[in-house]
């Protein structure tokens, strides 16, 4: 909402700075987004005539000019504009004058000494696209200082309102918010009622009344179509935004600025049988003002939105637009005009179905004051009778009328507690009385009924808002926090994300953060579970479909990162995965990549690539002390050979692996980075520790190596050992893994070392021979595996 | 030889001896078994037995003295071997460290932690939502009826089965309102959504929201609170705050908070539009509607709600220029805020 503040002074002028009124304005949740002067500065011009013209002697183009600026001599004015003419009363910036872009100084112009320039509206920096000087009205007064006769030291104010602020889209509407804020007189529109002088009518018919309750109309005769709008009006036009148009438009748009009420003029000779407001019917269409077609589509025979129709069909988009066909034109003699009252839900949506946004679907979706159509017609009567004559029939109305206001309880008992601080009943009914409530006192508390333009006003809480905004929210204590504390619980076996998060970059890893949103086709190179999951309305086809895994995005960022001179990278992400159904499966995952080599490049380790191996020491230490097992499995985003599911307790929590080369390739990097995902779920649970006891007695450590198939996989072999029980055997670990010279291309060696150790005893060496010869005997059993000596 | 001449002698020779190998060898002729103070002894036996005692002792302190000499020149020998050493293993100690470096969090994570740990300090917990969220918990239950106005400032993603990304943190005051009774103090941190990209917008961002209920909270608490809270994220006592009316369906009163720009210190900069303000949360009472949809009895309990933008604070606190840095996640951005 934007408007002049010298048409809000009229109706309302409290003792403010322009600043404090913003400053008042804002306080009261009427946010002031900016205010800015109606005109550039400007100084020492005025309103002159130019008394006599003649040709310049050596000019073609210029002409030497007599002004009256209202002194007794007249000034020398050279002049270069077509339109100085003698007569013409115009904008005269004198010697000394500072402009918006240049200062004036006595000159001679191709030997003629000027004193002065006659001004277009562009050297002062105002609007208007007159070629030429200005062309003041005749009535102008002569030597009047410009920035007085044209009310120039005006302020444009733009409100940003809140949706349940309806009421403020409008000057009075603002007068009366500031009136009551200040507590100072406010001067009320004159909507006093226009008497007839012809009894025509146009027939009104409201088959939609819940969209459409109540309409106003008038028809008036015989306008002067030649007719234009008064200075004054254009200018408060200007000032909020609105161009002039033609007198009965900008009229219409006066008052809807002026009231709050949006109004329509169609030209009555248009028109045909009669105004009906109902639902638009299927494949009914309909040209709108700004030349855009609409046509009603619908599988019903009657669709959803309302429009202003006559026998012909749709003339307009209720509350929204006009129709191009009954607009008034400059050869409009007879007119109807129309206020009508449309219910919010009505409008909702529609004119954003339309790609419109108008003036008045802006204040139809918020709500309108139900009472205002019939004082908003008497309004607009007055003063196009004034601006274009004619002849006014008797004040139409059709429908049910404005409803009551709905009375609210109040307790102000309620309003401290929720508040929080002592404020005297008085003071708070004073607020309510000022914002024009009506109070009655009953026993559960005081019977409140809003004003007609306060429908926002439905439950006891939003008067408790009233009262604090209009006391101040500055104004209200803020306290600091006292009561109970309760101490919260804290499940020392359970860690956060955060934990988790500081693990990672203790591993050297940058956290990222990439969008949930990615492409299809990045989607389906990492999505093992579920569907693609597509957005109704993304923004980009790259952000089109919600990701069923994080590598991708880690993926994109090491692409990223890449191409911006990077050569390694270790990132990790923790975020949501979403899988279908998709109300259910959104499950938090932590994902790593690592790329490049694993320490940046250093005098004190020798370059080596991360591989599969160093990324699993990562997962092993995030998940420490739990037991992490992989086992061989296939993932369609990694090397099948170097990828493995994450097993927990028994349960697949994740992946770990390459990149595929297939991949690898696609997205253009020159080796696979290794990705690991898993389940945040997992990665929380830590469990308490519970002391065991230590051993009293010696353990001893036994080394063995033996010969397999290079197929072989360690686990599968630590597997078999652990599942005969060995007494004395406390722990088998791998410790070397050997494959090349010296040995069969297809075998490998493996080392183990052994503790064995018994709880009550000193080992004796055949009891440690024969726990060892038992292991190897396991392994040669279910391995083929051949003991090295 | 005399001992006065071995004395002599053997002061030369170990002085000599320029390692512990050759000084054992030196002291072997000296003091071993056929040394010659050994000797000496042995020879005592054939002395009368007057000048056995006599000759004896001046026998021992000899003795002494060559051992002390050799004592002194075995520590001395000791020391430089010692010196040698160190010299010989003394390193660059100014060379950087071996191995792994450190990772960093991501700035907006980093925010996070700071918030959540302010508010558990007064003892707030976290919880969190799902971000599909359906129509009921982002807007019906938020008093957003269908068509309301308001809806439309949302700019809402929507997938199939008529479900959508949440627009913001407050479905999770839902979610636990259902679930858990008063006194509920939450913080609900996570990602949101909104159909909006420019300069000043991402289609994904941070918010932080914020429910605190129970039988007495007021709007003077939540200004107590959310002051106490701007002035200890940013780490200013006297940070100036100011609550204008505001409008949020799911609260009443609303308001939003401003704070006095921490650029310039409420002078006016471009950061703060030249209003020397910051607006940086919407917050308001719990809208009675909002506690009818949970099933709370609205005259017992009462409470307020807030909103914050994650990344605003983010920027502001670490002087981020373009929120879209964010989520470009390029290292050289993302490492200065490990």
């Amino acid at each position: 909402m934007q408007f002049s503040e010298s048409w809000l002074r009229s109706l309302v002028n409290p003792e403010l700075t322009t600043q404090q009124l913003g400053h008042l304005l804002t306080m009261a949740g009427l946010e002031v987004e900016a205010i800015e002067p109606a005109a550039a500065p400007f100084s020492q011009v005025v309103v002159a005539e130019i008394v006599q013209a003649e040709k310049h002697p050596d000019a073609d183009r210029l002409q030497v000019c007599q002004v009256d600026v209202g002194e007794s001599a007249l000034l020398n004015i050279v002049c270069g504009a077509a339109n100085a003419r003698v007569g013409l009363k115009t904008a005269c910036a004198r010697v000394g004058a500072q402009l918006p872009e240049f200062n004036i100084k006595q000159a001679k112009v191709r030997g003629v000494a000027s004193f002065g320039m006659l001004c277009s509206t562009k050297e002062l920096g105002l609007l208007g696209d007159v070629d030429g000087i200005m062309e003041l009205s005749a009535d102008a007064p002569v030597g009047l200082g410009l920035r007085e006769f044209l009310d120039l030291d005006d302020q444009r104010i733009t409100l940003k309102l809140t949706p349940n602020r309806g009421d403020c889209l409008s000057i009075a509407g603002i007068a009366r918010e500031v009136a009551a804020l200040t507590d100072v007189a406010l001067t009320t529109v004159d909507c006093s009622p226009v008497s007839a002088s012809v009894p025509d009518t146009y027939p009104i018919v409201l088959p939609a009344a819940s969209a459409c309750p109540s309409y106003c109309g008038r028809v008036i005769r015989g306008i002067n179509p030649k007719a234009i709008s008064p200075r004054w009006m254009v200018q408060r036009l200007e000032r909020s935004g609105l161009r002039a148009i033609h007198p009965v438009v900008d009229i219409t748009n006066y008052v809807m600025l002026e009231l709050g009420q949006p109004m329509h003029g169609f030209d009555l000779a248009r028109l045909s049988g009669g105004i009906q407001v109902r639902m638009a019917r299927k494949d009914e269409k309909l040209v709108l003002l700004n030349e855009q077609s609409i046509e009603f589509l619908s599988d019903a025979a009657e669709t959803d939105v309302l429009v202003v129709a006559d026998d012909s069909g749709p003339l307009a988009l209720a509350g929204i637009m006009g129709g191009a066909s009954s607009a008034v034109t400059n050869a409009t003699c007879d007119i109807f005009l129309e206020a009508a009252h449309f219910s919010p839900n009505a409008i909702v949506g529609r004119a954003r179905r339309f790609g419109l946004s108008t003036d008045s679907s802006h204040r139809f979706e918020r709500g309108v004051d139900a009472t205002l159509p019939r004082r908003a017609i008497e309004r607009a009567t007055r003063l196009i009778l004034d601006v274009c004559g004619g002849e006014c029939g008797p004040l139409q109305e059709a429908g049910s009328g404005a409803e009551e206001s709905k009375a609210v309880n109040f307790r102000p008992a309620r309003a401290r507690r929720i508040l929080g601080f002592e404020l005297d009943d008085a003071v708070m009914l004073d607020i309510l009385k000022r914002l024009g409530m009506r109070l009655e006192n009953e026993a559960e508390g005081i019977r409140v009924t809003p004003p007609s333009h306060r429908f926002d006003i439905t439950r006891e809480v939003d008067l408790i808002e009233e009262v604090a905004r209009v006391y101040g929210y500055d104004a209200i204590p803020a306290v600091s926090l006292r009561g109970e504390h309760v101490m919260l619980p804290v499940g020392e076996g359970v860690r956060s994300t955060q934990d988790v998060r500081k693990l990672m970059n203790a591993r050297g890893y940058q956290e990222v953060i990439t969008y949930s949103f990615t492409s299809e086709e990045l989607d389906r190179d990492f999505r093992v579970v579920g569907e693609t999951l597509p957005l109704l309305n993304p923004i980009a086809s790259q952000m089109g479909v919600m990701r069923g895994s994080l590598m991708g995005g880690l993926i994109q960022t090491l692409r990223h990162n890449l191409n911006h001179g990077q050569d390694r990278l270790q990132i990790f992400e923790a975020g949501r995965v979403f899988l279908t159904p998709a109300a259910t499966g959104q499950p938090m995952r932590l994902a790593a990549l690592a790329y490049g080599s694993v320490h940046k490049e250093q005098w004190g380790e020798k370059a080596r690539q991360a591989d599969f191996y160093d990324l699993r020491a990562d997962l092993e230490a995030l998940l420490h002390p739990l037991q992490v097992e992989l086992r061989r499995a296939e993932h369609l985003s990694l090397h099948p050979g170097q990828s493995a599911e994450i097993f927990v307790a028994g349960q697949v929590v994740g992946w770990l692996g390459a990149l595929h080369p297939r991949l690898a390739q696609k997205y253009g990097f020159a080796k696979s980075p290794v990705l690991l995902e898993v389940e945040m779920a997992a990665l929380l649970q830590q469990g308490v520790p519970l002391y065991k006891g230590m051993p009293r007695f010696p353990s001893v450590r036994r080394d063995i190596a033996v010969i397999v198939d290079a197929k072989v996989e360690l686990a599968d072999m630590l597997a078999s050992v652990k599942a005969v029980p060995i007494a004395l055997l406390a722990n088998i670990d791998c410790f070397d893994v050997y494959q090349g010279q010296g040995m069969d291309v297809d075998k490998k060696s493996l080392a183990f070392n052994m503790l064995l150790q018994h709880t009550e005893k000193t080992l004796t060496d055949s009891e440690i021979d024969s726990a060892v010869a038992e292991v190897v005997d396991i392994l040669v059993k279910n391995h083929n595996a051949i003991l090295r000596s | 030889m005399n001992l006065n001449e071995i004395l002599i002698d053997a002061e030369r020779e170990f002085s000599a001896a320029e390692n512990l190998p050759v000084l054992d060898q030196v002291k072997a002729r000296f003091l071993g078994k056929s040394g010659e103070i050994t000797e000496k002894m042995k020879g005592l036996a054939s002395l009368p037995a007057d000048q056995r005692k006599s000759v004896g002792a001046q026998i021992n302190q000899v003795k002494d003295q060559v051992e002390a000499l050799l004592k002194s020149r075995r520590d001395a020998i000791q020391a430089e071997e010692l010196e040698r050493q160190l010299a010989a293993e003394s390193l660059d100690v100014t060379l950087p460290g071996r191995g792994e470096g450190v990772g960093g969090l991501h700035p907006v994570t980093r925010t996070l932690a700071r918030i959540e740990q302010l508010f558990a300090s007064i003892g707030f917990v976290a919880a969190d939502g799902p971000e599909i969220e359906t129509d009921f918990y982002n807007f019906t239950a938020l008093n957003i009826p269908e068509d309301h106005p308001a809806r439309a400032m949302h700019d809402t993603f929507y997938l199939d089965g008529g479900v959508l990304l949440r627009t913001h943190t407050s479905p999770v005051q839902v979610r636990y309102m259902q679930n858990n009774q008063p006194p509920i103090r939450i913080i609900a941190p996570g990602r949101v959504y909104r159909c909006d990209s420019d300069v000043t917008h991402t289609p994904m961002f941070h918010q932080v929201e914020g429910l605190w209920v129970d039988e007495s909270v007021s709007f003077a608490d939540l200004k107590g609170v959310l002051a106490d809270f701007m002035a200890r994220f940013f780490e200013r006592d006297n940070l100036p705050v100011r609550f204008r009316p505001s409008f949020f369906p799911f609260t009443e009163p609303s308001a939003e908070m401003d704070i006095g720009c921490v650029i310039c210190n409420g002078a006016g900069c471009r950061v703060c539009s030249h209003t020397g303000w910051l607006e940086v949360l919407g917050c308001g009472m719990v809208h009675p509607n909002v506690f009818d949809h949970v099933g709370l009895d609205t005259e017992r309990f009462q409470g307020f709600a807030f909103g914050l933008g994650v990344e605003r604070l983010a920027m502001l606190r670490y002087g981020v220029d373009d929120l879209r840095l964010f989520f470009e996640n390029d290292i050289r951005f993302l490492k200065q805020f490990a």
